[in-house]
């Protein structure tokens, strides 16, 4: 079981940590976080990236930072889950890719790149990955509507008679 | 009647031996993008089996098939496959919108999802359902046997003069407004998409 | 032994002029639905592959932001499309521990009879297609046979047979009553033939065996580092279940097996969900036997579950009680939390990251879909083997589209 104590002593006092049911999650400054990250995984045993994911705080009540990033580590031997959470605010939007440490997080920073526009610096292929490449918006930011900007209807028109 | 006639030779029209040839012998593209596909696929399969209907043999090219099965939603980025695929299909050639998602965009009222193929290209025959029954899609391609029948002609003659797309006009006035809106909140910059043509 | 592209690649500037380009899909009957890869092969080795993925992105995300957690998961259940229910319960099972709920025992047997039906719902058409596309269309109509009669077990109980909107926050939409405990029961005793022939067809056929084995290797260690999970992850060797290392539902009450090969190819994986399809009806058969009688729903006053429809129609209390829990600003407390929760679903660890902020509605509804992890591997499996051992792979991984792309 890994200690505050441990991570404190390490990277600073900025690491918070917080549980909520059976999640425990250590909220990291952003400029740290691919330390505490490589941290995790190469001293602890944290070898599988379940999950990497964003959060757009910008209506969330009470919110203070734009942009929450989320790693969801396991450490399969122990089964152990752990949550590290770093938050962004725009004019800063990179942050450090992990793709060094998982190869699963090649897709998914794609992906978030692609929902909210974090840039991760690193990554070998950054390219949107579910939406059209020439695709100018980022869907899932809450300033975009969730019936989009009439992208889908942009298509030109087959009629029978052209056929 | 002074020339007596074989039993063995009848009469009929042109249109009509035709396209009593082209109604029995359905090959459809089963274009399945989503939950419908699987659908499509159990209509296929054991328990209904539409071989019955003479419309098995799914073709997975478009060259080779006249009716164009589209089963599942359809959003943004494989509009302009569907319409490809839609141009390559060579004449006479039908299309049935399977599924609440292909015919009208059904529960996904989103950014990325088409709402109706019909806007952007022909449709001859809506099966409503999420996902409709298989039941319901062999009910719709007897109907489209029996629309083959009724309306075709040998050299396509009943399609020149459908000029005008099936589906309402891409842009309602709704959705106008809303893009209004949504256009006040930042610089509007739409996406569009790139040309198709049926040359490869 | 999978192999990086420097590995494939020829160094040599004359031989990389010999390469040559093929586009896969996006509507190919192999990809099942919409996917796309372009390849590079040189002569019919592949070299590389890079997929394209997002063919039918459909924003269910941005839907889940705008949906109450019941109407939800009507959209989840599109998700995965083999098998909508295990979608529904994963849902639920993160808006549960959200809202601190603990469910009745017999609704957990009854969603564990239900997530393990979805297993054997998936595996069965998985096993189908990745014959069918190597050729052997047999197994396929035998196993979609038994998944016309999962269709009617869901249809008998929800009223839908294929997006069944079965679970609800809470509890389920009906309660279940003996006739089908009893349809069920003869479905498990008729399930054993079906694994049989196509363990017969397929197990020992020297075709088969050729196409998928050594094929498309995986080792323990990439599948880990890669985030594979489930039935995939499992054939590599990695020990790991969900059902058994997070218990949830019932299973820590019932006695099953983590299924687990070594190898790491087509076949292990086509082993590995043979086997948990026999493991699947132990569950059932177990939970069958041990469900227990009660209320199916929590308890009805707690303002999360709406009452049963009789009580809104002859009661006002009833009545009351419905608009308690529809009314946007009543009803039950949300915390302002989020949080991680996955479940064991046939394609691997299906979760969700819930950001809730005290409406009744998720503020993000992040899904962690397995196909997704599952596809970005395939570059991987594929490098360096023949081009007709493409179709081989991805039918093994079982990419189902609308996971995919969401
Ligand atoms: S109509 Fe329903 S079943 Fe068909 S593709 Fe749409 S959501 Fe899926």
């Amino acid at each position: 079981m890994l200690a505050l104590k441990t991570l404190h002593d390490r990277f600073g006092y900025e690491i918070t940590e917080s549980s909520f049911r059976d999640n425990r999650r250590y909220t990291v400054p952003c400029g740290k976080v691919y330390h505490v990250l490589e941290f995790l995984w190469g001293e602890c045993g944290f070898d599988m990236l379940a999950d990497l994911t964003a959060v757009d705080y910008l209506e969330y009540p009470g919110a203070t930072d734009r942009f929450g990033v989320v790693y969801v580590l396991v450490n399969t031997t122990t089964g152990q889950r752990l949550i590290v959470k770093t938050h962004l605010n725009p004019p800063e939007s990179e942050l450090p890719s992990v793709y060094p440490l998982w190869r699963s997080a090649d897709w998914m920073e794609r992906e978030v790149f692609d929902m909210f526009g974090i840039t991760f610096a690193g990554h070998p292929d950054l390219r949107r990955i579910l939406s059209p490449d020439e695709f100018t918006a980022h869907p899932l930011r809450k300033d975009y509507p969730l019936k989009g900007r009439g992208e889908r209807h942009n298509f030109p028109v087959i009629t029978r008679a052209e056929s | 009647m002074a020339v007596g006639l074989p039993e063995n030779v009848f009469l009929t029209k042109l249109d009509a031996a035709a396209s009593w040839a082209r109604a029995n012998s359905l090959w459809p593209m089963p274009f399945a993008t989503a939950c419908c596909g699987i659908e499509l696929m159990a209509t296929a399969a054991s328990r209904h089996d539409l071989a019955r209907f003479g419309a098995e043999v799914m073709r997975f090219s478009p060259r080779q098939c006249d009716l164009l099965i589209v089963a599942g939603r359809v959003v943004m980025k494989m509009l302009p496959v569907l319409q490809r695929i839609w141009l390559q299909m060579p004449e006479p050639k039908w299309c049935i919108s399977m599924g609440a998602c292909a015919c009208t965009g059904g529960v996904f009222d989103t950014y990325a999802v088409v709402q109706g193929i019909d806007r952007f290209i022909p449709v001859d025959m809506y099966v409503p359902g999420c996902p409709p029954r298989p039941e319901q899609l062999l009910a719709a391609v007897i109907e489209m046997q029996n629309k083959v029948k009724r309306t075709g002609t040998v050299y396509g003659r009943e399609f020149a003069e459908r000029t005008n797309p099936t589906g309402p006009p891409p842009f309602d006035r709704d959705e106008l407004r809303r893009l209004r809106e949504a256009s006040a909140i930042e610089g509007l910059e739409v996406y569009t998409p790139p040309k198709v043509s049926a040359e490869l | 032994m999978p192999l990086t592209l420097a590995d494939t690649l020829p160094t040599d500037a004359n031989e990389r002029e010999y390469l040559w380009t093929l586009n896969f899909g996006p509507q190919h009957p192999a990809t099942h639905t919409t996917l796309r890869i372009v390849l590079t092969l040189d002569g019919e080795k592949v070299i590389d592959a890079l997929p394209h993925i997002g063919y039918l992105h459909s924003g269910f995300e941005k839907l889940g932001e705008h949906l109450d957690f019941n109407q939800y998961v009507t959209i989840v259940d599109r998700m995965n499309y083999i098998s909508p229910v295990a979608n529904e319960i994963a849902w639920h099972h993160a808006v549960e521990k959200l809202l601190g709920i603990e469910l009745t025992p017999r609704c957990k047997y009854l969603r564990t009879i239900f997530a393990e039906l979805m297993r054997l719902h998936d595996h069965l058409l998985n096993v189908g297609t990745a014959a069918l596309d190597l050729g052997a269309f047999t197994a396929f109509l035998y196993g979609f046979q038994q998944r016309e009669n999962i269709y009617d077990l869901v249809e008998y109980a929800s009223g839908q047979r294929f997006h069944a909107s079965y679970t609800r926050v809470g509890g389920v939409l009906f309660d279940v009553n003996n006739a089908w405990v009893d349809r069920v029961r003869k479905f498990v005793k008729s399930m054993p033939a079906t694994i049989q022939e196509i363990d017969k067809l397929l197990t020992r056929n020297r075709i088969f065996i050729d196409r998928t084995k050594g094929i498309g290797v995986l080792t323990k260690e990439d599948a880990i580092n890669y985030g594979a999970t489930g039935p995939i992850a499992r054939a590599s060797g990695v020990v790991r279940d969900l059902r058994k290392d997070e218990p949830y539902l019932a299973y820590n009450e019932l006695d099953f097996k983590v299924i687990c090969a070594e190898g790491g190819d087509c076949y292990a994986r086509f082993l590995v969900r043979m086997h948990e399809m026999a493991e699947s009806l132990k569950i059932i058969e177990q939970a069958l036997e041990n469900i227990p009688e009660g209320p199916v729903n929590i308890d009805a006053v707690s303002d999360m579950v709406l009452p049963a429809k009789p009580a809104v129609y002859r009661s006002i209390e009833g009545l009351i009680q419905h608009f308690e829990v529809l009314m946007p600003n009543r009803g039950y407390e949300v915390p302002c939390e989020e949080l991680y929760a996955a479940t064991e679903a046939p394609n691997g660890e299906l979760g969700f990251y819930l950001v809730a902020d005290g409406k009744h509605r998720a503020y993000r509804a992040r899904t962690r879909p397995p196909s997704y992890i599952h596809f970005a591997l395939f570059p991987h499996m594929i490098r360096g083997y023949q081009l007709s051992d493409v179709v081989a792979v991805l039918g093994s991984i079982n990419i189902i589209a609308a996971e995919l792309d969401r």
